[in-house]
């Protein structure tokens, strides 16, 4: 054997052996580079960044446009960048959260997690965490844009701006941590990833569509109170709520009921979310990891 | 101190019975255990990582207790499942410097250890490629390096030589041995055929139906058996009348010679005779029994003599 030349035989390891903290941002540092499809063939790579320079265009145009034209007020509003290209987002979620929630599963890789030292609430936090970013630089980077754009076109009352996106960035948080929760559980149900990416698309449209039908009717008898309310079973409006009435925003989605109450109530709808998402991915990779 | 030892090991699912009150202790080393599919090995394997609670009887790994110390024996071992377990759009480096990293190995030590073990296990250029073109054999190396990247002292290796050809089945057997012997590192191999387990192995535990039927060094149960094989080219009945006239115990074994060792002298009455007879001596060896008499001949307590082997 040729290669036996080169042996130069077994050596142990007795360098460090770092704990849960770093295999936890490992992981995390792992799901996030999947997330984008970096590390992966570049085929991996088309679509998140694809879908990333469509939801960046429209903000380029608009500054692009505001500049020109030295009109500020051309540009698009911070906290309803998200909610004009929600089809956008919802199609990155659907492709990517299947990446992260069902590639292990439908690999059967779940067990060699499990069989080291790392903890199945660690492995959901990383998971959860990493297709929050994913979404959260998704979202960011264009509000962010836009607030450069305004600094370039010389906007006046550059503290208004400052705050507003600001406020926006704090919405762009709550939408990736909403939509990061959605998407993984759907997606940790469906194995199969094409199934996972339509499953995620329904549930999106389905619960859009639904809740709009619903508004418009509530609209057409003036019952304007349901409107609002009837936002919260909508995952973009639900946000949007919490962005109109504690972040300061102006309404964008279709309605939200009145009040800091309203908002309160669509936060505590956002933090159960995410707080039931956690115990419900953990039951599930729990089981993958002794099948 | 044992690598393994269970006391009173039972595992009760709704409706089947794995494990059925396993007691045995195995020292450093490489541990066959043997059964048919179904017999309870990958349910032993999950309860000795510490991941499925046992319904009743206690264990202990590297002298770790399954039941509180989960987490430091998964740090100290390794596991290469039996089914398929590697994402297919990622390369062999990638993923094995990734799971080295899962167990807590700095990035530069990742990368190296990586390196290392998957030129020990045999993979050299195509380890860049994406797994999902490997071939099986390809595909169980890339197994065994993600079990033994991180240096365990003791891994798990269940079914490794499944679904590999005559050929690639040695290359494997012949690695886990150098795993053993070279690498310092415990093995506990599961396999439903004893005869290749007989070959790498130095302690065999034995299961059928969730219940223990023998643990015992290999060394045992292929020791000396006090009988001499001699075989020669032709006068095999010559031979054979010769030496039962001299008052050895003879018997004809097809084309050998059995003769039980009364002593030195036997060595010396068959040389002797053979010479006067002028014969051609092909062999004479002490005859070895072989694993599989273990479920031919009557086996001594504890283990329950009617759960013979399919």
């Amino acid at each position: 054997m040729t290669s036996a030349i080169h042996d130069i035989g077994y050596r142990h390891y007795d360098g460090p052996r770092l704990g849960r903290g770093y295999v936890r941002r490992s992981l995390y540092l792992h799901n996030l580079r999947a997330a984008w499809g970096l590390g992966r063939p570049a085929r991996s790579k088309v679509l998140p960044f694809l879908l990333a320079a469509i939801v960046l265009l429209p903000a380029l145009g608009s500054v692009a446009i505001a500049v020109a034209t030295k009109m500020p007020g051309e540009l698009i509003r911070y906290s309803a960048y998200a909610i004009y290209l929600q089809v956008v987002v919802a199609i990155f979620l659907a492709t990517q959260a299947p990446v992260l929630a069902s590639r292990d599963l439908r690999f059967h890789v779940v067990p060699l997690y499990f069989s080291r030292p790392v903890g199945h609430l660690d492995f959901v936090l990383a998971k959860l965490g990493a297709m929050a970013t994913a979404l959260f630089v998704l979202l960011a980077a264009p509000v962010i844009t836009l607030y450069i754009g305004s600094l370039i076109a010389k906007t006046p009352d550059r503290g208004t701006q400052a705050l507003e996106a600001a406020g926006a960035l704090v919405g762009c948080a709550v939408f990736a941590l909403v939509l990061a929760s959605l998407g993984l559980v759907i997606a940790a149900f469906t194995a199969r990833r094409g199934l996972g990416v339509a499953a995620v698309i329904a549930f999106y449209m389905i619960s859009t569509a639904f809740v709009s039908m619903l508004q418009g009717i509530a609209e057409a008898r003036t019952n304007f109170t349901l409107v609002g309310w009837l936002g919260l079973l909508s995952p973009f409006n639900l946000v949007d709520i919490v962005q109109v009435r504690l972040l300061g925003a102006e309404l964008t989605a279709l309605g939200a009921p009145s009040g800091i109450g309203g908002g309160l109530a669509a936060l505590a709808i956002c933090v159960a979310i995410v707080a039931l998402a956690i115990p419900i991915l953990g039951r599930r990779y729990r089981k993958a990891g002794l099948s | 101190m044992p690598i393994i030892a269970a006391e009173g090991l039972t595992m009760r699912f709704p409706r089947v019975t794995a494990l059925d009150d396993l007691t045995f202790a195995v020292e450093p080393g490489v541990v066959g255990l043997v059964g048919a599919n179904g017999a309870g090995k990958s349910t032993l394997i999950k309860i000795l990582l510490g991941l499925l609670p046992p319904s009743a009887g206690r264990a202990e790994v590297l002298g770790l207790d399954i039941a509180r110390q989960g987490a430091e024996i998964r740090a100290l071992v390794g596991f290469m499942p039996e089914y398929e377990c590697l994402p297919p759009d990622v390369s062999a480096t990638e993923f094995v410097v990734h799971m080295a990293r899962m167990s807590g190995l700095p990035a530069t030590a990742a990368r190296e250890r990586a390196a290392d073990v998957l030129r020990h296990v045999g993979l050299y250029e195509e380890r860049y490629r994406p797994i999902g073109g490997y071939s099986t054999g390809m595909r169980q190396r890339v197994k065994l390096a993600q079990a033994l990247v991180h240096d365990p002292r003791l891994v798990f290796l269940d079914e490794p030589t499944n679904g590999l050809d005559p050929a690639g089945r040695d290359e494997m057997l012949a690695l886990i041995r150098r795993i053993g012997a070279e690498f310092g590192i415990s093995v506990l191999v599961t396999s439903h055929l004893l005869g290749e387990l007989e070959r790498v192995c130095d302690h065999v535990v034995i299961i059928d139906g969730g219940r223990l039927l023998r643990s015992q060094a290999v060394a045992s149960f292929t020791e000396a058996s006090g009988t001499l094989v001699v075989e020669v080219e032709e006068g095999r009945d010559v031979l054979g009348e010769r030496l039962h006239a001299a008052g050895a115990a003879v018997r004809p074994d097809g084309r050998v010679l059995a003769v039980e060792i009364a002593g030195e002298q036997t060595y010396d009455l068959i040389r002797d005779t053979v010479v006067d007879l002028d014969l051609r001596l092909v062999r004479l060896e002490q005859r070895r029994h072989r694993i599989e008499e273990v479920f031919t001949a009557p086996v001594p307590p504890p283990a329950p003599p009617q759960g013979a082997m399919r």
